[in-house]
């Protein structure tokens, strides 16, 4: 299976998310350089918008996405948030998926339930398992 | 300890580009930005659907409005200045402020739905009730004892944290019980913000919660720990039978009991704990969902199988200049 990235702060729900996957996966710095990746990756990224929607996708996935050769290994996105804010619930996701034309995956609230877990751990399962095929695909 | 006998020190003047902790400035930002008053919703929009409910309901919501409005009032006069006590940056002082104030506003705004759709007997009458309510004022007392106990600043925040996101949800489930039936849709749209605000509020405290935990040794963790949930116990017992007492006449007492648990899951997820309550049991009606974060659930997301749209957007030509979001 491909790589997960993801971006958590301080408040650290999406990593409790991502530790409970039991996944292999690469922690975004708060600060400083974007890591260079190098293989295919599915994102996890909180959301952090303003009433308008304003600076919903935090700083750091912006600048690990600015660079044009991991942007181009972008697969897809799971966006975390909090249904409390109403329209503008996980909207970091959308952003992400309408400028990377990438689908979003998956939406799930603060560290995620059980349910978020079963169902994030079996559909990346099956997205790396297509993508795999539809390569096998092309390439033939 | 306060030692009366020494006058007060004068405070360091507050500098805002030097910071210890960036989420003070990241959510002083948000806070402000996100700023509003009552007036900013035509409530009146709402005369004619509120005409439309029955006595019975009317009552309801006036009760239910004034619980949500001594919540906020406990958190204006006394939750927010006594946490101002605790900050450990003078940031989170200033930001607490904001927090308070926000409250006023709150409990203002129901104020507000009270004068423009009802009358002033009845909202009286509203009033009395909830000042005579045993369970309004158990879970008051509750957190009262909690803000009063100066000596653990953790247990006033896990307190603080309960209160911002999970004793409000016995309220909040109506306004968004009838805007899901297209009822008072404006109303909604203020409790609405309302709750955007106790969001913030509840994450903002309960990760000065986490900060403070890290500090103390492993068997205070595991005090406060055990503390938080028994807490926690405790508050659910009133707000079941408050819950029932309010919505057993409606028929919704199971639906809201769903959505007390999902949200004291997410109270606790702000304090940085695991859920307590298992999945199958805070299954809420979906169309109250849909109405706490309209318009979110217009795609289908792929991992849930569920549809066959999902958001691919298509590949905008960004230049890197504007790939700001
Ligand atoms: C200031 C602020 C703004 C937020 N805005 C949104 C939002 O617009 N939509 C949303 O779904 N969640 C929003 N959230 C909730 C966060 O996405 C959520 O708490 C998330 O779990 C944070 O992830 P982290 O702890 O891994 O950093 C906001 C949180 C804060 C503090
Ligand atoms: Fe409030
Ligand atoms: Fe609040």
């Amino acid at each position: 299976m491909a790589g997960l990235v993801f971006f958590s702060s301080r408040s650290g729900n999406t990593a409790r998310l991502v530790e409970r996957l039991g996944l292999e996966a690469l922690r975004l710095p708060q600060a400083g350089p974007p890591p260079e990746l190098d293989a295919p990756f599915v994102l996890v990224s909180p959301t952090f918008a303003d009433g308008e929607g304003r600076g919903a996708v935090p700083k750091p996935v912006i600048r690990l996405l600015n660079n044009t050769r991991n942007r181009a290994l972008l697969r897809g996105v799971i966006a975390g948030g909090n249904r409390n804010f109403g329209a503008t619930f996980a909207l970091a996701g959308e952003v992400i998926a309408r400028k990377c034309s990438v689908p979003v995956l998956y939406r799930f609230e603060l560290a995620g339930t059980e349910t978020d877990i079963t169902r994030i751990r079996a559909g990346l399962a099956r997205f790396w398992a297509a993508q795999e095929s539809q390569t096998c695909l092309t390439q033939a | 300890m306060k030692d009366m006998t020494q006058p007060r020190a004068v405070p360091k003047a507050i500098n805002w580009n030097r910071l210890q902790d960036d989420k003070d400035l990241e959510i002083w930002n948000r806070l402000t930005v996100n700023f509003w008053l009552p007036e900013k919703v035509p409530l009146s929009n709402d005369i004619q659907s509120w005409s439309q409910l029955t006595p019975d309901e009317q009552t309801l919501t006036i009760r239910v409005f004034t619980g949500l409005t001594l919540l906020d009032t406990i958190q204006n006069a006394v939750g927010a200045p006594t946490l101002m006590q605790d900050a450990i940056t003078p940031h989170e002082e200033s930001v607490l402020s904001n927090i308070a104030f926000m409250e006023a506003v709150h409990a203002r705004s129901y104020s507000s739905v009270f004068s423009t759709l009802c009358q002033t007997t009845e909202v009286d009458e509203a009033f009395r009730w909830s000042a005579d309510n045993e369970h309004l004022q158990a879970k008051s007392r509750l957190i009262l004892d909690e803000y009063d106990a100066t000596a653990s600043p953790l247990r006033k925040k896990v307190a603080s944290v309960f209160l911002e996101s999970f004793l409000f949800y016995s309220g909040f489930y109506l306004p968004m019980h009838w805007s899901s039936r297209a009822r008072l849709t404006n109303t909604a749209d203020l409790i609405r913000l309302i709750i955007r605000d106790e969001a913030i509020h509840g994450y903002y405290i309960g990760y000065k919660f986490q900060r403070g935990l890290e500090r103390v040794s492993e068997a205070e963790r595991k005090e406060i720990k055990d503390f938080a949930f028994a807490l926690l116990f405790d508050l659910y017992d009133i707000e079941a039978r408050y819950t029932e007492q309010l919505y057993d006449g409606l028929g919704l007492t199971e639906d809201v009991k769903n959505f007390l648990h999902y949200n004291a899951n997410k109270a606790l997820q702000n304090l940085g704990f695991e859920a307590l309550f298992p999945d199958e049991s805070c299954r809420v009606n979906p169309a109250i969902m849909a109405a706490l974060s309209p318009g979110s659930d217009e795609n289908h997301d792929f991992f849930s199988g569920s549809g066959s749209s999902y958001v691919i957007g298509k590949a905008e030509a960004t230049e890197d200049e504007d790939w700001d979001f």
